[in-house]
């Protein structure tokens, strides 16, 4: 029994976005970094927060507030930003906060309540009820799937 | 692995590829015996290695095969059967060289079937007559001998092999190293290796792969070293500094140079996969390549090689025809498939054209809808150009048989994915029944260029030096000074007015000093022949930049070009000046336009036309292209002279007649006359007006043609209904002989002329000029239609084609037409604003006879009258 339990638990890094708790897949994050001298893009799609040099490599960013139809951040609010990586690029999800790492039994995810923001859930695998608070799981590919590329899937 | 081995199995693995296309050449060439020479050649080198090496399937293998091959140097036709057998043979060797790879032995098993089958055509061709020759060669008595036991496979018997010692005499005796003694027709690339045996070493990849990541890091060193020497003007390092900067360039250009690899090694598959498919498919092909020497970043080559080949498949499956259908359809029963690379401005352009049936418009819809991509409703709202790009939607395929060719379950979408990789576009035309083409545009990834680094709204952006022309300085009063008419500003340049653009406006962001012309910069950008100036804040020094790909979630801002890292460690945008001139409204950067995504070209207008608005006469607005004029002017009416009962004046050193728009417009005895100025060549005459109003961007559309003299008709421009003004009408007012030619009268019979022209006002425009000099015109709206009148059969004496077109631009019609064998002499005469040394070689080289800027009237008809001379005289 403790080794099936064993199987079915997946790692996630714990981040504050707007006041609500997400966890992304801890295999998917490569890194958290503080995201400094952001370039700005114009004419990219909103959610689109800029670009940064992280060690030679140029990070696109992506503010998951904006990405989650939450509430914009304020200006002086701290930022951190956790590394991703998909199709050989590297992206920089913008968060208010990282937390902890949790183990969860992936057998407790929660499908997501029909009434979900449809921003929210487009972006979010299912939901971990906690002590006190849900963690909403992030779908990482979910959530890079904007631009053109998106309009023409 | 063993040195010797990885060695044998690079070299067989190469000379095999080469076996592959050379085979091929010989089957449609059988009489060549140096193609047969050279593959003979290298079979025997791999069968004598492999004898060395000790692998026996190898040696078998080869042996049969170059048995068989030693049948076609006698003499013995080279049967389709006998090239299949062979090109198996060598499909084995392969396999066995794969295993061989991975497990440094050759696998079991045994390959008798081959070998066999081998053995079997040799008898089957060397039949009574050629046997009796060769029994004449072989000179002296042979004991026969009897076999202890039955031959292994690749075994030969000794009186065989006594035969073979007694005719091989003529093979000449030094002829130790293969490769160099290859002979000069030899491929290219044999050729190299030939005679640079001794100075060329085998590098892995990964070890050029690292020199150029560690090149690309000492580029941004270098550069964050300048930066901060740029700020201590007396520092001593300067001088270390500047050569190691130098250093540093020549380096990487040379690492650069060990990265490059000519696209031909990605074809070089493809004619045998060619000659497969047609046999398989029992169709017959051909594949034309052409520019197979452009060179391009190997990267970037491994990532285009696979889409390439299944494009190539695609086209010969789903593309072509088969023989009977193309009979019905009235088209040659070979098929054609093109493949053509070249350079084109920064970007490496590989096009994929053939002349099959086009895609099929209807169920691309329908299975769009079928997969929920985009409703009924929506669907019907798309252009044909934008329904072909569902085509690159992933798991989409339009295939109703699934073959064992295409039916693989990879699709363009796995294609396009492989492009986007290195950040090349891709895109496709398609003309049912007559073909279809891809164009592939791949950036020089990885390459470093010069730009311009400059401000604007308070971020920095780096513009490639190449297309900067100069950078001007406005200010008011000096001869470069910026002039409003209206809300447009344009610049005045010596001799010429510049449309001008903001940065900031481009880009859509809040510009630092709003309407402040005068304190900024101006940085003068061409395009193809299109000039303009674009608005910077700052501009600060130039750098080397390492240009990386923009991500692909921003790929498709039309004004980005890529992005890089500069010496101070931050990202700055690349600025792309066919995007900004594509923003100006100009039809110069079409090509970008067709490349534009589907979300995009919804909304582009790229039809819109620069247009000049002025009144003369009438309260009503008159408008002409601004392309058309050539300066404005306003002159002091005081210097306005007389002259033989025409008013005339004084400018740049010659009199410039001026002509009266209309009975209305009556000279000015007093005040400032404003003009406008039209030139040709060394004339200039000028048009009176009442009033220069404004420049506007707006679709040229005439909707009501007019009968009244120098008036085309009327459009409605910017919501208010417009005379265009007819230029062609008064230019011949001023100088009489301005179109007319001592020549024209010589044209007793009239020729027909295709004229192609998109845009309406240049058809209207055209057509009374060549009707004038005695030419019969018709006149079509899309290369398209043109197609469809030359499908009809209708006889043209020559084709004049815009090049900027919607779907199907002149440069493909051009191509279509010349897969026409009828049409092949069809004389056709490019017809474009943008006349750059890139445009005319390309336009020679789809079969363009003659180039003509577009109102290079003069011009226009004399091609004309040589191209139909030509013909006559043919």
């Amino acid at each position: 029994m403790t080794e099936g339990a064993d199987h079915r638990l997946q790692e996630y890094v714990t981040a504050m976005i707007g006041g609500q708790l997400f966890g992304l897949p801890i295999r998917q994050v490569q890194d958290v970094f503080l995201p400094e001298r952001i370039t700005r893009v114009p004419l990219a799609p909103g959610e689109i927060a800029g670009v940064l040099n992280l060690r030679g490599r140029i990070v696109t960013l992506i503010d998951m507030r904006d990405r989650l139809g939450l509430d914009p951040r304020a200006a002086d609010a701290p930022v951190m930003a956790v590394g991703v990586e998909a199709r050989g690029e590297s992206y920089g999800l913008l968060i208010d906060a990282i937390g902890e790492v949790m183990k969860l039994d992936d057998q407790l995810r929660e499908a997501n309540p029909v009434n979900l923001d449809p921003r929210l859930a487009q972006a979010s695998a299912g939901i971990h009820r906690l002590d006190g608070q849900l963690l909403i799981v992030v779908d990482v590919e979910r959530v890079l799937d904007i631009g053109p590329a998106a309009l023409a899937a | 692995m063993d040195d010797l081995l990885r060695e044998f199995v690079t070299e067989t693995t190469e000379s095999l590829d080469v076996v592959d296309v050379e085979l091929v050449r010989f089957e449609q060439d059988p009489n060549n015996a140096k193609i047969l020479d050279n593959v003979f050649r290298l079979v025997h080198t791999i069968k004598g290695t492999c004898g060395f090496l000790n692998l026996p399937r190898l040696e078998a293998l080869a042996h049969a095969a170059e048995t068989l091959m030693g049948k076609f140097r006698d003499g013995v036709p080279a049967t389709k059967e006998a090239v299949t057998l062979i090109l198996a043979t060598i499909d084995r060797i392969k396999q066995i060289l794969d295993s061989l790879e991975r497990e440094q032995r050759e696998p079991n098993g045994g390959d008798e079937d081959l070998i066999s089958s081998l053995e079997g055509m040799v008898r089957q061709v060397t039949a009574p007559g050629v046997n009796a020759e060769q029994a004449k060669q072989s000179i002296g008595t042979l004991a026969p001998q009897v076999l202890e036991r039955a031959l292994k496979p690749g075994e030969v018997p000794l009186d065989e092999l006594e035969r073979v010692f007694r005719e091989t005499e003529v093979e000449p005796p030094v002829r130790k190293p293969a490769k160099a003694a290859a002979p000069v027709e030899a491929s290219a690339k044999d050729d190299e290796q030939g005679k640079g045996g001794s100075q060329s070493i085998r590098v892995t990849v990964d070890t050029l792969e690292h020199l150029m990541t560690m090149v690309s890091e000492l580029v941004l060193t270098r550069n964050q070293l300048l930066e901060i020497v740029r700020r201590h003007e007396d520092s001593e390092f300067k001088t270390p500094l500047q050569r190691l900067s130098n250093v540093t360039a020549e380096l990487q250009e040379g690492v650069m140079k060990t990265r490059m690899q000519p696209i031909g090694n990605a074809w070089q598959k493809l004619p045998r996969i060619v000659r497969d498919l047609s046999n398989e498919l029992g169709k017959q092909i051909d594949l034309e390549m052409q520019g197979a020497d452009t060179e391009l970043d190997r990267q970037v080559l491994d990532l285009i090689k696979d889409p390439l080949t299944h494009m190539v498949r695609n086209s010969a499956d789903h593309g072509l025809e088969s023989a009977a259908e193309r009979r019905a359809a009235g088209k040659p029963e070979r098929g054609r498939i093109r493949l053509s690379a070249y350079h084109e401005g920064g970007f490496i352009v590989i096009q994929l054209a053939d002349d099959g049936r086009g895609l099929d418009t209807d169920r691309i819809k329908a299975k769009a809808v079928a997969q929920g991509l985009a409703t009924e409703a929506d669907i019907e709202k798309l252009t044909e150009a934008q329904i072909h790009k569902f085509i690159f939607v992933p798991g989409f395929s339009t295939a109703a048989k699934v073959t064992s060719v295409s039916g693989r379950g990879v699709g363009m979408d796995v294609v396009r994915n492989n492009i986007d990789q290195i950040g090349g576009t891709i895109d496709v035309k398609s003309v049912a029944g007559v073909g279809l083409s891809f164009t592939i545009k791949i950036p020089l990834t990885l390459a470093i260029v010069a730009a311009l680094i400059v401000e604007a709204g308070g971020d920095r952006f780096a513009i490639p030096q190449l297309s900067v022309v100069e950078l001007v300085r406005a200010r008011a009063g000096s001869d470069h000074r910026i002039e409003r008419i209206k809300d447009t500003t344009v610049l005045r340049l010596r001799d010429k007015l510049l449309p001008l653009t903001r940065l900031t406006q481009v880009l859509g962001i809040a510009p630092d000093n709003a309407g402040d012309v005068e304190k900024g910069y101006i940085v003068v950008a061409q395009v193809g022949s299109q000039i303009f100036g674009i608005i910077v804040d700052a501009v600060f020094h130039t750098e080397e930049i390492v240009v990386k790909p923009m991500s692909s979630k921003l790929r498709h801002i039309p004004m980005f070009s890529g992005n890089t890292i500069l010496g101070d460690g931050s990202v700055i945008m690349i600025i792309d000046p066919n995007g900004v001139a594509q923003a100006l409204g100009s039809t110069v950067a079409s090509q970008m336009a067709q490349v534009a995504s589907v979300a995009k070209s919804a909304v582009t207008t790229d039809d819109a036309t620069s247009l000049l608005m002025f009144r003369a006469g009438s309260p009503q607005p008159k408008a002409v292209p601004l392309s058309l004029v050539t300066r404005l002017e306003e002159i002091d009416a005081r210097k306005i002279e007389v002259s033989n009962g025409r008013h005339m004046v004084q400018y740049r050193d010659q009199l410039m007649p001026l002509i009266s728009m209309n009975e209305n417009v009556r000279v000015k005895g007093e005040g400032a006359q404003p003009l406008l100025v039209f030139t040709d060549g060394v004339r200039s005459m000028a048009l009176v007006v009442d009033e220069i109003i404004d420049i506007v961007e707006d679709r040229l559309d005439i909707e009501v043609a007019s009968d009244h003299p120098g008036v085309l008709g009327s459009a409605v421009v910017k919501g208010q209904a417009t005379e265009i003004i007819d230029v062609g009408h008064f230019l011949p007012l001023a100088f009489e002989d301005w179109f007319r030619r001592k020549d024209q009268s010589a044209v007793s019979k009239k020729r027909a002329v295709l004229l192609i022209d998109d845009s309406p006002f240049f058809r209207n425009m055209l057509s009374p000029v060549l009707q004038a000099a005695g030419y019969e015109v018709t006149a079509a709206a899309s290369a398209k239609d043109a197609l469809a009148l030359l499908a009809e059969g209708r006889d043209f004496d020559v084709v004049v084609t815009d090049i900027e077109m919607p779907e199907m631009d002149g440069f493909q019609f051009t191509e279509m037409v010349r897969t026409d064998s009828r049409r092949a002499d069809l004389p056709v005469i490019g017809i474009s604003s943008a006349v750059s040394p890139e445009a005319i070689e390309r336009g020679r080289r789809v079969g363009f006879d003659d180039y003509v800027a577009k109102f290079d009237r003069q011009g226009l008809i004399a091609a004309l009258k040589e191209q139909t001379d030509l013909t006559r005289a043919a």
